[in-house]
């Protein structure tokens, strides 16, 4: 026997209360990891964007469209590499309207080369017949920019629905009315798991040919610059040209972009962030009152301890120890179980959100509560136990 | 040298607002391999003594000077200390930790001794080898009798052979069969291994046991 065992057989004396007492612990600490991994999951989204490409949207919001005209004149500006643009398409499925996923129209031979970094193709149909496909495009593209009704699906989307290469999905439009055929030509599977793989990307063409009437506003354009330190500057540029126009424009990195989306979550997160607290503090106070509950009923044996030879400090640190391997093991199983679980859900907020997260540094967050949780509840009975005067310990026995 | 030396203590407690003397100014010396019995009424300050000389309490006046140790020197730490070497108590009720085996109460107070684990076993099944429960280490409190328990607090008594042995009541909750083994053995660890023994207790054929019989009444002794 040593002192930690001695620590662990204390635990063991009432297994139901210490049961209790580290699963409460243990949910506390997963709902608040859980809760963290929100905020985690929306940092994650604001970095997914590049501080290398801007976005070009129209100034009142992103629900007003601008013109395509824009696209030639933005091209020509120094310091533009390429111009890519894509409208939200927001359909629902049509065999189950309740499972949302995204749907965006892009134009396809800019869109795939800008983002090839992002976004591997792992799948695709063999095209029908030989075609040239456009430099910078995976040729493995070929069968979907054959097809202007083909669509590329995220293989997380794709693996959910049970889809498969060749397979004609209908998506009932909401701002486009109709039932729109897509014809799964290829898979994309998300490098930074931040890109999401919850969605729908089909021809842009096939939007405007037949929902807008050959018209072809579009819903936002993307900029791949040469050097992106001149963001900024380009950005002032680019709103002061359109300044004028129709359709004046709101310009900025793709990556302060997602930022804004995040930011109509408004006081979203601090509310989870106060709730997590809250939880964590609600379990301390159960903490404490159980360390002082088992603390108290142990009084005369402290007395016997002390009559042995057993220093105050050394009384102090048992009980200390008693509270913080409680704490402590409730708290890692608690975080660790937040991250796993979390992160095997792979929730995404029907891809308006990456796949939830839950970082280690939250899980290392998690753990430093607990062993704080286990110092506070730990400290009052412990020093009540090492303050016990041994003829007053020993009374409770005579 | 007297082994244990009580120098004109008194002992005065408070409670609330009053003060309730227990000893006063009482005088005592316990040669080394004494074994002394202390009688006395409830409440005449047996059990108080018993602590002063353990350095669980202090007096209010005077000294207790224990193998040569002048207690009042001594600050909280540097008195557990000296108490897990040189002191042996055994209490009425054994006051044994439920949750330990009979071995591992017996290691307890090896805990505050530099010795690697394996001879704190060997150590506490010696101990029990001594008071005759050798082949009860793994046994808890709950599953022995109560000269049993008794004699595991012996047993964890003298496991860090300390010189002096404090017994207060040791038969007081045993039957009398229990209670003359529980003598015996306390005989046999004064006649054998020469400690030091005081024991307090009501029982007059308990304390013909002991070398010399001191009455404590209204905080002053008399042979």
């Amino acid at each position: 026997m040593n002192l930690f065992s001695l620590v662990l057989v204390n635990l063991g004396r009432n297994k139901r209360r210490t049961g209790l007492t580290a699963l409460s612990v243990v949910i506390a600490l997963f709902l608040f990891c859980s809760l963290r991994g929100v905020l985690d999951t929306l940092a994650a989204s604001i970095r997914v964007g590049s501080e290398a490409r801007l976005v070009v949207q129209n100034k009142i919001s992103i629900i007003f469209p601008l013109p395509v005209v824009y696209r030639d004149r933005l091209a020509a500006i120094p310091g533009v590499k390429s111009v890519s643009y894509a409208n939200w398409f927001g359909g629902r499925d049509s065999v189950d309207p309740n499972d949302f996923y995204a749907q965006f129209a892009v134009d396809a031979v800019t869109y795939f080369p800008m983002y090839a970094r992002d976004a591997l193709i792992i799948a695709a149909d063999r095209p029908q017949a030989e075609i040239a496909v456009p430099a910078g495009v995976d040729p493995k593209l070929a069968a979907f920019l054959a097809e202007q009704s083909a669509c590329v699906v995220g293989e997380r989307l794709f693996k959910r629905k049970g889809w498969r290469l060749g397979q004609t999905i209908n998506v009932d439009g909401t701002i486009f009315p109709g039932s729109w055929p897509f014809t799964i030509r290829a898979v994309y599977r998300a490098v930074d798991p931040a890109f999401g793989e919850e969605a729908v990307i089909f021809h842009w063409k096939y939007l405007n040919e037949r929902g807008m009437g050959g018209r072809g506003p579009v819903g936002w354009y993307i900029l791949e610059l040469a050097d992106p330190n001149g963001a900024a500057a380009l950005s002032k540029r680019i709103d002061a040209m359109f300044e004028n126009s129709a359709a004046a424009t709101r310009t900025g990195t793709e990556r302060a972009w997602q930022a804004g989306w995040v930011s109509m979550y408004g006081n979203v997160p601090f509310l989870i962030g106060v709730i997590g607290l809250a939880v964590v503090f609600a379990i301390l106070l159960v903490a404490a009152n159980t360390m002082m509950m088992a603390t108290r009923e142990r009084t005369a044996e402290f007395g016997v301890m002390k009559t042995l030879g057993f220093e105050d400090g050394m009384i102090f640190r048992v009980v200390l120890a008693e509270a913080a391997v409680i704490t402590l093991g409730g708290g890692l199983a608690g975080a660790l179980l937040a991250k796993w679980a979390i992160e095997s859900s792979k929730f995404n907020a029907m891809g308006f959100l990456p796949s939830m997260t839950v970082s280690w540094a939250t899980v290392a967050t998690g753990i430093a509560i607990a062993v704080m949780m286990g110092a506070v509840s730990g400290l009052i009975p412990a020093w009540q136990a090492s303050r016990l005067r041994i003829v007053d310990a020993l009374r409770r026995v005579q | 040298m007297a082994s244990v030396q009580v120098k004109n203590v008194s002992k005065v407690y408070r409670r609330d607002r009053q003060e309730v003397p227990v000893l006063d100014g009482l005088t005592l010396d316990i040669a080394e391999g004494d074994f002394v019995g202390l009688m006395g009424p409830s409440g005449s300050g047996k059990t108080t003594l018993l602590n002063l000389i353990a350095g669980i309490d202090k007096p209010t006046s005077g000294e207790v000077i224990v193998g040569g140790t002048n207690l009042a020197q001594l600050d909280g730490r540097k008195l557990a200390r000296w108490r897990s070497h040189h002191i042996g108590f055994i209490f009425q009720f054994y006051n044994l930790i439920p949750v330990l085996t009979a071995q591992q109460n017996v290691e307890l107070p090896l805990l505050l001794l530099r010795m690697s684990g394996k001879e704190r076993r060997r150590r506490g099944r010696t101990a029990l080898e001594l008071v005759g429960l050798g082949d009860r280490l793994k046994h808890y409190p709950r599953q022995l009798s109560g000269g049993q328990e008794q004699r595991v607090a012996i047993a964890r008594a003298v496991v860090s052979d300390p010189s002096i042995l404090l017994a207060d009541e040791p038969t007081g909750d045993l039957d009398r069969k229990s209670a003359a083994e529980i003598l015996e053995l306390l005989e046999r660890l004064n006649r054998e291994y020469r400690k030091t023994i005081v024991m307090v207790t009501h029982d007059p054929h308990a304390a013909e046991r002991a070398h010399r019989v001191m009455h404590l009444e209204k905080g002053e002794l008399s042979n």
